[in-house]
């Protein structure tokens, strides 16, 4: 994994001096709210609605044993105990002071952490697959070109007060599970020829107009990336618009000028930036490769994972949910859920923390993965040692056996704590995982991803949920809107409205209708829901969902004939 | 009146020139709005000593851009940042080629001469100056 | 006819504390919400709200809010409201806890 060399340590330690001192500068009056603001979510400091919050950056996902146990530190010390993971692996604390923010940060860097851009008109914490280094599927693991471009973007001087913010997103596998399409930019590694390069993806993006990102280019070489994405987001700087906050984004300006005019400008202001590029950052791509390379993999034998998934059927069922296929013989990628039933999804206590950083220590090769749909990966864990890590898990609420299924929900903060939102989205998630594991009936489902976001800038991913559930705020009352069909992955796609909202009371009871709709529409066991609802459309899931209006339209139809 | 700020820290305006909008030219100094088009950059005078560009707002960043594409084709006469920049933004203009920041008093006041200072250190702890080599 | 004005209180977020303020009508700041003055004039809420955001060194993010008149002070008139005096719902945290 990645250590900080001595430049990278100056560079935050200098950074939080400075931040410490633009703290003091605020409190005596030499800044403006107005200038501070941005200086503060510069460094992932915003302001809640009941209190501050800071947002740590987990570069793509990824994080030593060592660092979850300081994350846990910073919980009991400077806030209550727990922590918030999201959908760009980060880490959000609810509750700090204003004043303990600068020795929060330092406690960061003394692991290698920080919380720059991650908040702001900038780049933002570039994510990347959250099996990356482990997964059977991939081309090349995205974490070394990750870094590389969280280096390139930390502090850029031309791009720290841009139109708005902008989010980059790398995937090493065909399979994408790092939603590249919905970011301004999307990188995909692929190979050509046997030389690894990038597909790249422009103009994605969730929120308010929500565009499923287009492919600027097929093929962009390794000595090209950097300058290619600094053209890109050069030319979004000055032709951004600026009037207009909801047209700001990169998405928009693509919409707006075509990526045909936008593929030329970027050729045209890459031309230049190029010659400033020596090529040495490939030298520094060489050595961060060589940092990220697979541990020292076991081999041993798995009779002990064989004879637990015969005799115990927790193991067993977690075991099935849970797990992924892993590159090396023996091994497993364990996912842990943060989804309880009935828990904030995404929430770990600092003791949870802990017991996770422990088993990553022990039993997972010190890595630990946050993955964007707001779970804990242990990417590397042999398979002997796996019924004692489900043990483990187990004894700490952190063995739910639901990962993909319908009550592994993304849920972002929402009214709770969101000072944007329009409705809760925190309580919505709780009341269907509750009901769904009431009916015992979510593994007969299988694989269904809820997203549930609690405003229209959709943190929580609604438009490529299966099923998207947006909170809204209908004459001072929470409503949700639904939407189906919506894909996360290399073939994604935007979730369609069923029609009017409903209100917090009936919202369950609609997602069950959803279900139950499902359930008798598919041809097998097999056919999921996605792929039931790409055959059979919206129709039937109108009709349960509205019935009155189905019956309505069925009495219109039949007075016409 | 306003204040030039260096790494020296604050000082008065040596430039005794005029200045000129891009369309009008005819003066050795240029005066380019926030919103200048990239693609008439090209338009700059033969001969332009002094290139001003406005900040309008502390949070408008398309001058760091407007100052790198200047940089990149090769003007070589003096580059200024005007308007609301705060001293926190004087490393990113020094790194994006401007030579110095012109603000009013009043900011002067409020943003004393050590907090501009504070950041005369712009070329350590530069990611740019490593990737780029 | 002019429209007629529902009740305000001035709120904001402590600057250095981060949780929810409202003006009380000594001109101090509460973190009750029963104990902040409602402000039932239009044009005297716009002063107050003018002089309030001036206190760059105490308070941000301040603007003035709809409430009605309850039995115990000003009640909130919208969901948002109500959660910031309280606290999440998830948790026993923020200003139910204390
Ligand atoms: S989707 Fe809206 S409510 Fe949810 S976290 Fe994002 S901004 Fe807040």
């Amino acid at each position: 994994m990645y250590r900080y060399d001595d430049f990278d340590a100056a560079f935050v330690a200098e950074r939080n001096r400075q931040f410490r001192a633009q703290v003091e500068r605020r409190i005596d009056g030499s800044l403006t709210e107005e200038e501070f603001k941005p200086l503060r979510l510069m460094n992932g400091l915003y302001l809640q609605l009941h209190a501050y919050m800071l947002r740590v950056a987990i570069p793509y996902g990824t994080l030593r044993s060592a660092q979850m146990t300081q994350l846990a530190y910073i919980a009991d010390k400077w806030d209550k105990g727990y922590g918030h993971f999201t959908t760009r692996q980060n880490i959000q604390y609810n509750w700090p002071k204003l004043r303990d923010i600068p020795d929060m940060l330092d406690a960061l860097a003394e692991v290698e952490m920080h919380a720059i851009q991650t908040s702001g008109n900038t780049i933002r914490n570039v994510t990347a697959d959250h099996f990356a280094g482990a997964a059977e599927d991939e081309v090349a693991d995205p974490r070394p070109v990750a870094e590389l471009i969280r280096q390139w973007s930390t502090d850029h001087p031309e791009f720290q007060f841009m139109p708005r913010k902008f989010k980059i997103a790398v995937t090493g596998s065909p399979n994408d599970r790092a939603v590249t399409a919905a970011h301004d930019i999307g990188i995909r590694i692929v190979e050509r020829d046997g030389e690894i390069g990038y597909q790249v993806l422009v103009g994605g993006g969730l929120g308010r107009t929500p565009m499923i990102g287009k492919v600027i280019s097929d093929f962009v070489s390794g000595d090209d990336l950097l300058p290619y994405l600094e053209a890109i987001v050069s030319v979004w700087n000055v032709l951004g618009r600026r009037d207009n906050k909801f047209k700001s984004r990169i998405k928009i300006t693509v919409h707006e000028h075509g990526i045909d005019a936008i593929r030329d400008l970027v050729e045209e202001r890459f031309a230049e930036v190029k010659p400033l590029f020596s090529g040495v950052d490939q030298e520094m791509l060489a050595a961060i490769t060589a940092q990220f390379a697979a541990p020292e993999f076991r081999q041993a034998p798995t009779d002990a994972y064989d004879a637990a998934y015969e005799s115990d059927p927790t193991f067993r069922a977690w075991a099935d949910t849970n797990l992924f296929a892993h590159r090396a013989d023996g091994y497993a990628i364990a996912q842990i859920s943060l989804k309880a039933h009935g828990e904030t999804p995404g929430d770990a206590t600092s003791e949870q923390m802990r017991v996770m950083a422990d088993l990553a220590e022990r039993f997972g090769h010190d890595e630990l993965r946050i993955s964007h749909e707001q779970n804990v990966v242990l990417p590397h864990v042999h398979k002997s040692d796996l019924p004692e890590v489900h043990k483990i898990l187990k004894a700490h609420r952190l063995a739910t056996a639901n990962i993909g299924l319908v009550s592994d929900i993304i849920a972002c903060p929402g009214m709770d704590y969101c000072a944007l939102a329009t409705a809760r989205s925190i309580p919505i998630a709780q009341q269907i995982a509750t009901r769904f594991d009431e009916l015992k009936i979510e593994h007969e489902i299988g694989d269904l991803k809820i997203k549930i976001s609690g405003c229209i800038n959709a943190c929580g991913h609604h438009h490529v949920g299966h099923i998207g559930i947006l909170g809204l705020d209908r004459a001072g009352v929470e409503n949700y809107q639904v939407t189906l069909g919506g894909d996360h992955t290399e073939t994604a796609s935007l979730g369609e409205r069923t029609g009017p909202g409903f209100s917090a009371d009936e919202i369950v009871g609609a997602v069950e209708t959803i279900v139950e709709t499902y359930m008798s529409e598919r041809e097998s066991a097999e056919e999921t829901f996605i792929q039931t609802y790409r055959r059979v459309g919206m129709a039937p899931f109108k009709a349960a969902l509205y019935p009155e209006k189905a019956k309505a339209d069925a009495e219109a139809r039949a007075n016409a004939a | 009146m306003s204040v030039i700020v260096t790494d020296e820290g604050f000082g008065q305006d040596d430039w005794n020139g005029t200045y000129a909008s891009l369309e009008d030219g005819g003066a050795p100094g240029i005066d380019l709005p926030s919103d200048t088009d990239p693609a008439a950059l090209a338009a700059l005078p033969e001969g332009t000593s002094m290139v001003r560009i406005a900040f309008p707002s502390s949070a408008d960043g398309r001058g760091f851009t407007l100052a790198r594409l200047l940089r990149m084709r090769g003007y070589r006469g003096r580059l200024r940042a005007q308007g609301h920049l705060i001293a926190d933004q004087y490393a990113m203009a020094r790194r994006c080629g401007f030579d110095e920041v012109e603000i009013d008093d009043a900011l002067a006041e409020r943003q004393p001469e050590d907090q501009w200072l504070f950041r005369a250190n712009w070329q350590a702890h530069d990611y740019q100056a490593r990737v780029r080599g | 006819m002019p429209r007629k004005f529902t009740p305000k209180v001035i709120t904001g977020n402590a600057l250095l504390e981060g949780d929810v303020v409202y003006l009380a009508a000594d001109d101090s700041w509460t973190r009750e919400l029963s104990q902040a003055e409602l402000i039932t004039d239009e044009a005297d809420a716009q002063v107050r709200l003018i002089d309030a955001q001036a206190r760059v060194g105490e308070v941000t993010g301040v603007y003035l809010a709809d409430m009605a008149e309850g039995e115990t002070g000003p009640e909130p008139t919208h969901f948002r409201e109500d959660f910031r005096r309280t606290g999440p719902s998830n948790y026993f945290l923020g200003k139910q806890a204390s």
